[in-house]
C-alpha cells in the first residue's frame, strides 16, 4: 500500500478566540501517512491550538482540516478516531491501568476476549506487562506517560496526537522516553503529530518539523535541513545556537553576497535577500567557524577572546568579532592545543556558504 | 532488637529517647494550641450531651417522693393488693408531699403511668386529713374504689427504679403496659412515628432536590471563566449572608395564598383566582424553603471537588471515542462522588434536625421531629422526653454516618 501523501491536511486554517487576534493564520500543512511530524514553537505560537483543532476540541474559524481527504470540522472529537496523549497524561484516576486501556475498546463495543488481547499487547509494547491492576496514582511519572501512550494507541487510531507529553518528566527520563516513542512509531507506523517547545525533543524524534511562530509555520522540513538551512532568522535563532550579524547588502552576485556591517564586511550566502541595499541578518552556526583554519576560507577575521567556558567534551569560547561581542565558538577538546586564553587575539575563518543572509530581525 | 544494637545518637543517648526529647516541646506546644478548642468542645458539646442523656433516663423524681412506699413494696409480688404496710408507707409519703404542696408533681407523673390516677390522688389528698391512726388500707380503699384495683398499685411500683427507658419508648410511640410488656400505643395516638418518617422523608427529598440543583451549578462554577464564576459564586453565597429568618420570611411572602408565586400562577392562567393552591403551611413550603436554604451546603463541596478534576480528562475520554454522555457517566461523575457524598451527608444531617424553617412555613403537616422536641422543651416542659428524642436524633445521624462510612468511606469525603 502506498502511503497517502496528504493524509492530514490543514487547508488555509485560521483560528481566533476573541475575534480580534488570529492565533493561527493561514495555516497550510500536509502530513503524510505514517509520518512523525512535530509542531515546534515558543509558547503562544499557536501550535497547541492546531493540535486541538485536529483533535476536535477547537473549531477552525476559517478553512478546513482534512483527514484522509475527508473534511472533519463538523465531526465531533469522539467520532474522529484520533488518539491523543495529553500534557498531564489525563489518565482516569478512578480506573486501573487495565481499565484505562480498555476504555476506548469498551466504548467501541469490542468483544471481551479481543479487549484482553489488545490491552495485553499495548501494555507489552510500552513494557508495562503485569501493571494492569495498578491504579495510575501508584505509578511513577514515566510509567504513567507510557500508559497514556499505550491508551492512545490501543484502539489502532489512524493518527496519534501528543501534546507536550514529556514536559513533566525529568531530563534523563525524557530522553529515554523520546527514544521509546520514536521506536514505537517506527514499529507500528502510525501517523504522529507531536507538539513541543523543546527543540532537542523535536530534532531527535521527528521525520519533519513545523516551526511555529506568531500563528504561522515558519519552516517545515526535516530536522537536519531545519538546522543546517534555516529559511529565516527566527528559525535560525530558535533552533540550536546561532551567531548573528546585522548588516546591509552591498553586493550580490553568483550565489554569494557581500554584507556591510557597522565594522567591516563579510561574504555570505544570500537566502532571503535579493538586491543591494536590503537589510539582513547573517546567521552562522558556532561549529562552522574554525580557529586558525588550515584550508582556505573566504571569510577570515580576527577576534578577541572574552570568555572561555569548559563544557567537558567541548569548550565554549566567546569572542568579540566585528563588533559582535556575543560571537560563540565551540572548540572540540580533542583538537590540537590551540592558544585559547582570555584576551588573546585569534584568527577565525568560515565558508561564505555557511553564513546565511536571512531576513532582518 | 537487643540493647546492644540500640542506635545511639552522637552523645551516646539512645536515638529513640533523644528523638522523644526533641519532639517533646513540639508536642506540648501542639497540645496547648488545641486545648482551648478541646475545652470548648467539652463544655459546649460533650457535657450537654451527657446531661441530656442522664436527663432522658432519669426517673428519680417519683422514687424520691415515695421512699417509704418503695421500701415497703420490695416484698410485694404485685399479684394481689399490697399489704397494710405498703398502704401505711404510701399514706405517710403522700402526707408529706401534700403538706409540702409538691403532690401535684406526683399526681402528674403517676397519671402518665395510669390514666385517671390524678383524680384519685387529688381525692385522697382531700380526705386523708381526716384519717385516723391505724388500718390505713381500709381507710384508703374507702376513699375511692380504684384503690382496690391492683393496677394502680402496679403503676406506682413500675416507677420504682430510678432509671427508665420509657421516654425512648414514647419517642417511637410505644410503652410498657401493666404487665411490663412493650406494646404500641393506640393507632390514633401514634404521632411520633409519623414525625420521624416525615422528618426522614423531608430530609431525603431536600437532599435529592439540593443535589439535582447543585450539581449543574457547581459544574458551571468549576468550569466558567473566573469573572463569571466569581459572580455566580456570590449568588450562591448571598443567601449565606442573609439571616435565616429573613430568608424564611421572604418565602412566606412568596408562597402564601395571596403571595407573589400564586399571583403569577393566576396571571399566566395556570390556576383560577378562587382556586389558589396552598404552598405554605404544608410539606410543599418546607421542601421549597429548606431546599433553598441548604443548597449552598451542597454546592460548595461539589464545587471544591469538581475544581480539582482536570478538563483534559473529559477531553481524553472523548478523544478515546466516548460520546459526551458516556464520558460524563464513566469519567466525570465517578470522580465527583466524594463531593456528592460530602454534600449529601451534610445536607441530610442538617435537614434532619432543621427547626426554624419548618416551624415557620411547615404548618401542621410540615413540622418535623425537631419542632416536637422544641414543643416539649418550651410548652410541656417534659425535658427528659425532649432529651430522649434529641438523643435518638443524634443516634440516627451517627447511624447514617456509619452506613455512609461503610458504603463510601469517610476518607472519601472532600469538603475543600
Amino acid at each position: 500500500m502506498s502511503k497517502k501523501e496528504d493524509f492530514v491536511k490543514f487547508d488555509k486554517v485560521d483560528k481566533s478566540y476573541d475575534g480580534k487576534v488570529l492565533v493561527v493564520k493561514d495555516l497550510n500543512l500536509d502530513i503524510e501517512e505514517g509520518e512523525f511530524v512535530t509542531m515546534l514553537g515558543p509558547s503562544g505560537s499557536g501550535k497547541t491550538t492546531c493540535l486541538m483543532m485536529l483533535a476536535g476540541f477547537e473549531t477552525p474559524t476559517n478553512g478546513e482540516i482534512y483527514l484522509d481527504k475527508n473534511p472533519i470540522s463538523n465531526i465531533p472529537p469522539h467520532k474522529r478516531g484520533i488518539g491523543m496523549v495529553f500534557q498531564n497524561y489525563a489518565l482516569f484516576p478512578h480506573m486501573t491501568v487495565y481499565e484505562n486501556l480498555a476504555f476506548p475498546l469498551r466504548v467501541r463495543k469490542i468483544s471481551k476476549d479481543d479487549i484482553v488481547k489488545k490491552v495485553e499487547k499495548a501494555l507489552s509494547m510500552v513494557s508495562l506487562s503485569g501493571f494492569g491492576n495498578r491504579m495510575p496514582g501508584q505509578l511513577s511519572g514515566g510509567q504513567q506517560q507510557r500508559v497514556a501512550v499505550a491508551r492512545a494507541l490501543v484502539f489502532d487510531p489512524a493518527v496519534v496526537l501528543m501534546d507536550e507529553p514529556l514536559g513533566a518528566l525529568d531530563k534523563n527520563l525524557r530522553e529515554s522516553m523520546q527514544y521509546e516513542i520514536k521506536h514505537i512509531h517506527e514499529s507500528i507506523g502510525v501517523t504522529v503529530v507531536y507538539v513541543t517547545h523543546d527543540q532537542g525533543e523535536a530534532l531527535t524524534m521527528s521525520n519533519r518539523i513545523a516551526v511555529f511562530n506568531d500563528g504561522k509555520v515558519q519552516q517545515l522540513s526535516s530536522p537536519d535541513k531545519l538546522y543546517e538551512e534555516p529559511v529565516n532568522s527566527f528559525v535560525a535563532e530558535f533552533i540550536g545556537e546561532n551567531n548573528t550579524f546585522a548588516g546591509e547588502i552591498s553586493d550580490i552576485s553568483n550565489g554569494s553576497c557581500k554584507v556591510k556591517l557597522d565594522k567591516g564586511e563579510i561574504i555570505a550566502n544570500p537566502i532571503s535577500v535579493k538586491s543591494v541595499g536590503e537589510k539582513t541578518t547573517v546567521s552562522i552556526r558556532p561549529e562552522r567557524a574554525l580557529i586558525n583554519p588550515k584550508d582556505k576560507m573566504d571569510n577570515n577575521q580576527k577576534g578577541k577572546i572574552e570568555e572561555v567556558i569548559y563544557h567537558g567534551d567541548h569548550t565554549r569560547v566567546r569572542l568579540n568579532l566585528l563588533g559582535n561581542s556575543e560571537f560563540i565558538l565551540k572548540v572540540p577538546n580533542s583538537s590540537q592545543n590551540l592558544d585559547i586564553k582570555l584576551g588573546n587575539e585569534i584568527n577565525i575563518g568560515w565558508n561564505s556558504h555557511d553564513a546565511r543572509a536571512l531576513d532582518p530581525k | 532488637m537487643s540493647s546492644e544494637q540500640k542506635i545511639l545518637s552522637t552523645d551516646g543517648i539512645p536515638l529513640e529517647e533523644s528523638l522523644k526529647q526533641a519532639e517533646k516541646k513540639n508536642k506540648i506546644k501542639a497540645f496547648l494550641l488545641v486545648t482551648p478548642l478541646l475545652l470548648f468542645l467539652i463544655i459546649t458539646y460533650i457535657i450537654p450531651i451527657a446531661d441530656m442523656f442522664s436527663r432522658s433516663i432519669d426517673d428519680k423524681m417519683v422514687t424520691n417522693m415515695l421512699p417509704k412506699t418503695y421500701k415497703a413494696m420490695e416484698q410485694w409480688d404485685g399479684k394481689e393488693l399490697p399489704s397494710e404496710e405498703v398502704f401505711k408507707a404510701f399514706y405517710l409519703d403522700y402526707k408529706i408531699l401534700v403538706e409540702n404542696k409538691t403532690a401535684g408533681k406526683l399526681q402528674t407523673q403517676l397519671n402518665y403511668e395510669k390514666n385517671g390516677f390524678k383524680s384519685v390522688l387529688k381525692k385522697l389528698a382531700r380526705k386523708q386529713k381526716k384519717f385516723e391512726e391505724g388500718n390505713y388500707k381500709e381507710q384508703i380503699m374507702k376513699v375511692h374504689k380504684r384503690w382496690r384495683n391492683v393496677d394502680y398499685w402496679r403503676a406506682i411500683k413500675r416507677r420504682a427504679p430510678s432509671y427508665t427507658y420509657s421516654k425512648y419508648l414514647k419517642g417511637v410511640d410505644m410503652y410498657s403496659n401493666e404487665e411490663g410488656k412493650i406494646v404500641q400505643v393506640a393507632e390514633n395516638r401514634r404521632i411520633h412515628r409519623i414525625l420521624w418518617s416525615r422528618t426522614l422523608e423531608v430530609a431525603f427529598f431536600v437532599t435529592l432536590f439540593c443535589f439535582l440543583m447543585a450539581y449543574p451549578i457547581a459544574h458551571l462554577l468549576a468550569t466558567l471563566p473566573m469573572k463569571y464564576s466569581n459572580l455566580l459564586m456570590i449568588c450562591v453565597l448571598l443567601p449565606f449572608w442573609t439571616s435565616l429568618l429573613v430568608r424564611t420570611a421572604s418565602w412566606m411572602i412568596l408562597l402564601q395564598q395571596q403571595g407573589l408565586v400564586n399571583d403569577f400562577f393566576v396571571w399566566i392562567g395556570l390556576v383560577t383566582n378562587d382556586n389558589r393552591p396552598e404552598m405554605m403551611y404544608n410539606k410543599t413550603g418546607t421542601y421549597v424553603a429548606m431546599t433553598q436554604i441548604l443548597l449552598p451546603f451542597m454546592v460548595l463541596p461539589l464545587y471544591s471537588v469538581m475544581k480539582t478534576i482536570s478538563p483534559s480528562l473529559m477531553r481524553a475520554g472523548k478523544s478515546l471515542g466516548a460520546t459526551p454522555g458516556v464520558a460524563f457517566f464513566k469519567i466525570y461523575f465517578p470522580l465527583t462522588i466524594p463531593g456528592i457524598g460530602a454534600g449529601c451527608l451534610l445536607v441530610f444531617i442538617l435537614a434532619i434536625g432543621y427547626y426554624i424553617t419548618p416551624a415557620l412555613v411547615g404548618g401542621a403537616s410540615g413540622t418535623l421531629i425537631s419542632n416536637q422536641i422544641a414543643y416539649h422543651m418550651k410548652s410541656t416542659l417534659d425535658w427528659s422526653f425532649a432529651s430522649a428524642m434529641g438523643l435518638m436524633l443524634l443516634t440516627g445521624v451517627l447511624v447514617i454516618y456509619w452506613i455512609y462510612n461503610k458504603l463510601v468511606g469517610v476518607d472519601n469525603i472532600k469538603l475543600g
